[in-house]
């Protein structure tokens, strides 16, 4: 059986990851190569790094963190944010990421998705969807510019459109849970899941280990994004992954 | 030294690293002359099959690879490396492969699963003893392909998973061919453990 996959992820700016990571035990908490490497051992299935650089140098220097990252870490990572272009994608996976992700760019042109997934595969393509709630729709809209611009599209029709251009895999956040720390989305995500055939992240709310189960069965989800609770020690990776486990999920 | 092929199918920078990370003299070349002068090869590889034989044979690495073999010399083929081991593919067509290896690579049969077979699985170790397994009893690994392999003979079987109601090859070998379904640079410890029993295999022309 698949195993249901845990994946922390880390806010990168200007090569520096972001957000007030507590770390007391390493050295430099800021620095992505050690964090990674940390996550690694903690048994996470995989990392996405979001690059929320502000200048051209920030995302110049994200190509030397991927880099460097590639150079430590075992499992498979994700890079998202600020990807533009056929050959923003090529940038960062030559210097050795195994997926990117897309989501402003992609709503922009979706052809995009496209291009990429006839390049790289589909398996290296990622596309991120932010969604909310519409009661006007009666399902949820999907956002762009990290939530600032409502786009026209309902999240299913937007799901099975870059399916259709080739993404391999969705990372779906909830914009409503966001931060809330009230658990996944379970009904976005079971309604995402369950019209497409690709597999899809769940993201956005995650505050304690019984949220994740509810996602993976409830919600199914085949994979969980979290940031601050692991990052602030509220759980761990491997906590949670214990706790699946015990309730009979396949967990590695 | 390990001479790691570049055939132009993408994602050798982790195969790369993962090498460096265990400490073994590494290079990259996609020139049979250079090639020739390593210990053992590891065949990477993203991509599809039609494009990957195409590739090898713009570089004449298929009939290098087909005297390599013939040596008796240690080859590990990875992902789409492994299934370019096999006899042929039905990826955009009926393509024939090295045929080092018995056997066929098919599209997962379609139902209720996701195509292509992305995360990680379980292996289930069919040849304890085999020297890919030192030190391996099982655990998970990553995958991530939409092609299956059917053996053609299941001696080759030395690991494998469960996925779409089908043993999935995930380990296959014979002689000193190896190969991975699997991203051993990717599988964490599981996977490290793997590449390294390649690194420390005793193969070799004065064997069987």
């Amino acid at each position: 059986m698949l195993t249901k996959r845990i994946i922390p992820c880390l806010d990168v700016k200007e090569g520096r990851v972001v957000k007030g990571v507590q770390f007391v035990n390493l050295r430099d908490a800021g620095d992505p190569v050690e964090l990674a490497s940390f996550y690694d051992r903690e048994w996470a299935d995989e990392l996405v790094f979001l690059d929320i650089s502000a200048s051209h140098e920030g995302r110049e220097t994200m190509v030397d963190v991927v880099e460097e990252v590639a150079g430590t870490l075992a499992i498979p990572f994700t890079v998202g944010g600020g990807i533009n272009s056929l050959d923003d994608m090529k940038r960062i996976l030559r210097a050795g990421a195994d997926k990117v992700s897309l989501n402003t760019a992609a709503v922009n042109r979706p052809e995009l998705v496209r291009e990429g997934a006839d390049f790289f595969g589909t398996q290296c393509i990622v596309v991120a969807i932010d969604a909310k709630w519409d009661e006007s729709l009666r399902s949820w809209r999907v956002y762009t510019h990290g939530g600032r611009n409502a786009s026209a599209w309902e999240v299913k029709d937007w799901a099975a459109h870059v399916v259709s251009l080739g993404a391999g895999e969705l990372l779906l956040t909830s914009m409503d849970q966001d931060g809330e720390k009230n658990g996944f989305d379970v009904n976005l995500t079971r309604t995402v899941s369950q019209h497409v055939d690709v597999p899809v992240i769940a993201s956005g709310g995650a505050g304690k280990k019984e949220d994740f189960y509810e996602v993976f069965t409830d919600g199914e989800a085949d994979a969980a994004l979290a940031a601050s609770i692991f990052h602030y020690k509220e759980t761990s990776v491997a906590q949670v992954k214990s706790y699946l486990k015990e309730k009979g999920l396949d967990i590695r | 030294m390990i001479g790691v092929v570049d055939y132009g199918m993408g994602n050798l920078h982790s195969v790369m690293k993962a090498l460096e990370r265990l400490g073994s003299e590494a290079f990259l070349s996609g020139d049979p002359a250079e090639l020739q002068k390593a210990d053992k090869l590891i065949l990477p590889g993203v991509g599809s099959f039609r494009d990957g034989m195409q590739e090898l044979k713009t570089r004449k690495l298929d009939t290098f690879l087909t005297s390599w073999k013939n040596d008796g010399r240690p080859l590990l083929g990875i992902c789409l490396g492994m299934q370019l081991l096999f006899e042929a593919s039905e990826e955009r067509g009926e393509t024939a492969g090295l045929a080092f290896l018995p056997g066929r690579v098919r599209l997962f049969p379609a139902g209720n699963w996701k195509v292509p077979h992305m995360g990680w699985n379980q292996l289930t170790v069919s040849k304890p003893d085999h020297p890919a397994m030192f030190g391996v009893d099982g655990g998970h690994v990553y995958f991530v392909h939409s092609y299956v392999v059917e053996l053609g003979d299941a001696a080759a079987d030395v690991a494998h998973t469960y996925y779409a109601g089908m043993t999935v090859p995930a380990v296959v070998a014979q002689g000193d061919v190896w190969g991975t379904q699997f991203h051993p640079e990717k599988s964490s410890v599981v996977g490290m453990a793997i590449l390294k029993n390649f690194l420390h295999h005793k193969g070799g022309p004065s064997r069987d």
